[in-house]
């Protein structure tokens, strides 16, 4: 049991230079591993996230305010994968608070893709996409509130789930938008992210109040036929500006689902537009409610300033990042006063219609979607200085946390020698249906996938 | 509608974060920029009885019982008798458009 964990500490130390993990204890690591529970993950090697609560290892969440913070009490996904024999091998590197999508707002550096070093892995879990796609581990723990298992899977040429909200518990997820947030599984295969998905799944209704009171599924299987499975691809999400290389890969995904029987159906999910827009007024919203309690008082850093007033604000504008401070003023803004109706509300009503488109589309008899997960393949450190244009990167997969449905991201192929990825898109609940689509896309692209 | 240096000065009150004059103005340039991208939204109905659809239905909100696995003194900046330990209130100017 514990080789498998060794395996996975001494290639931490041989990937040092990909910066995926801010904190590693290999000596308490291995002795978890002695110590481990039979179960589905019996000595598994396992990142999670630096946003995740555990008892052991920082959760920093990539920032200054909580740099070396360890907590006092365990997250649900992390109980739920300890018990299930998993061995927790390191936190990995994210954007500061989740916040991006490049690994570029962490506090202590960002992760490098393994495919290309000088390359961004994608955010903001990308320290767990790293993990994985430079083979530490099989599994890893990530975060999503817009895409940030999703996109840093698909850069990283890795398969990323975010299930149904509601699916897996959020207690000891460290909150940035609680309406959007959700723990989410990066692996090196379909059936790995199946494995992850299943363990950290199902209700804990006796601690909190983040997970649906619906019982975990099974979720692993093998790849077998689609047919009678009707699959919809939505024109929003295959725009003229799609590269033409891009494009290829994707008919070449939807041309492997035809072959496997499928049926694919054109839609429309006409409110896609509103997306990008609603997400970045709910999110920050959100967030700047959240992040309220990272005040110096409690837990985390504390510079003293003039008084109270003088604590808080001395602690909060050296404790978080640019981005961070960003989102927190534009959540601030767009709450206040005069602002509310015009903007929050707002995005609130555009949320309110993309849920419906895709209620609209699942009604009438398609029973997945299929699109791009991202515009582009992963792009150089610092090409993308404009926070909009960032915000851009996350356009296919901040729809399915607005309507929250469960997606997930498989390799579909390379675009300039660098990982892209597919998304299937299923009805809330129906993660059964994902899955029997993504197994069987994986084994029928089988070594085109990437390539 | 512009977002003006007053309107950061304020939510940066209203949000606890220090800021230095310097960052003013850029972060007057970054609002802006980002919320010219949200126009779209203005031509969204938005009728006054029809409230915005719950999400998902979730667990009654019951309180968790969580028990620590350190004490206060070992997470808190400071703490003293198992509180926590903050500056004089009487030095707290509480009003949010001061600065």
């Amino acid at each position: 049991v514990s080789a498998h964990v060794r395996q996975a500490l001494d290639q931490i130390a041989r990937t040092k230079d990909l910066n995926a993990f801010v904190s590693v204890d290999a000596a308490a690591s291995l002795a978890a591993a002695s110590a481990a529970p039979a179960g589905p993950l019996h000595g598994v090697p396992v990142a999670i996230k630096d946003n995740i609560a555990t008892t052991f290892l920082t959760t920093s969440c990539g920032s200054n305010v909580l740099k070396g913070y360890v907590s006092p009490f365990e997250a649900t996904s992390a109980r739920k994968l300890r018990e299930a024999g998993a061995v927790l091998v390191g936190k990995t590197t994210m954007d500061e608070f989740a916040m991006g999508s490049s690994t570029e707002h962490s506090a202590f550096g960002p992760a490098k893709n393994p495919v290309d070093p000088s390359r961004v892995p994608g955010g903001s879990s990308g320290g767990s996409a790293v993990a994985v796609a430079s083979g530490v581990c099989d599994i890893a723990i990530g975060s999503e509130t817009g895409g940030s298992v999703r996109q840093p899977a698909a850069l990283c040429g890795i398969v990323g789930v975010k299930p149904t909200y509601g699916r897996v518990s959020r207690f000891g997820l460290v909150a940035f938008a609680s309406s959007l947030d959700n723990v989410a599984v990066l692996g090196k295969t379909v059936n790995d992210a199946a494995l992850g998905l299943e363990v950290i799944s199902g209700p804990d209704t006796a601690r909190d109040a983040t997970s649906a009171d619906t019982p975990a599924p099974k979720l692993r299987g093998t790849a077998g036929d689609l047919n009678g499975v009707v699959i919809g691809l939505p024109k929003e999400y295959f725009p003229e500006t799609l590269g033409a290389e891009m494009r290829a890969r994707l008919d070449r995904a939807i041309r492997a689902l035809k072959s496997r029987g499928a049926e694919m159906r054109d839609v429309s999910l006409p409110h896609t537009h509103l997306a990008i827009p609603a997400y970045y007024i709910i999110a920050p919203a959100e967030c700047s409610a959240n992040l309220a309690r990272f005040d110096g008082v409690r837990y985390g850093h504390r510079i003293e300033g003039d008084g109270l007033r003088g604590m808080y604000e001395a602690t909060r504008s050296n404790g978080f990042g640019a981005e961070v401070t960003r989102r927190i003023l534009l959540g601030t803004y767009v709450l206040s006063a005069g602002y509310y109706d015009a903007y929050y509300l707002k995005a609130l009503r555009a949320r309110d219609l993309i849920r419906a488109d895709f209620a609209k589309v699942f009604a009438s008899g398609v029973h997945a979607l299929f699109t791009p997960t991202t515009p582009t393949p992963a792009w150089k450190f610092g090409a993308i200085s404009d926070p909009y244009e960032m915000y851009m990167s996350d356009i296919f997969t901040v729809t399915a946390n607005l309507a929250e449905v469960p997606a997930i991201s498989v390799p579909v192929g390379r675009v300039d020698g660098l990982p892209v990825g597919g998304q299937v898109i299923a009805p809330r609940f129906d993660e059964a249906a994902m899955f029997r689509v993504a197994y069987a896309l994986e084994a029928e692209l089988g070594g085109e996938a990437h390539r | 509608v512009g977002v003006s240096r007053d309107d950061v000065r304020r939510i940066a009150a209203l949000a606890r974060i220090g800021l230095s004059e310097d960052r003013v103005d850029p972060l007057v340039r970054e609002l802006d920029g980002i919320l010219a991208h949200m126009d779209v939204l203005s031509k969204v109905e938005s009728p006054k009885d029809a409230p915005p659809s719950p999400a998902m239905p979730l667990a009654a909100d019951e309180p968790p019982s969580v028990t620590l696995d350190r004490a206060r003194e070992d997470f808190a900046p400071r703490t003293r008798d198992g509180f926590f330990l903050v500056p004089r209130l009487a030095t707290h100017d509480d009003g949010a458009g001061s600065s």
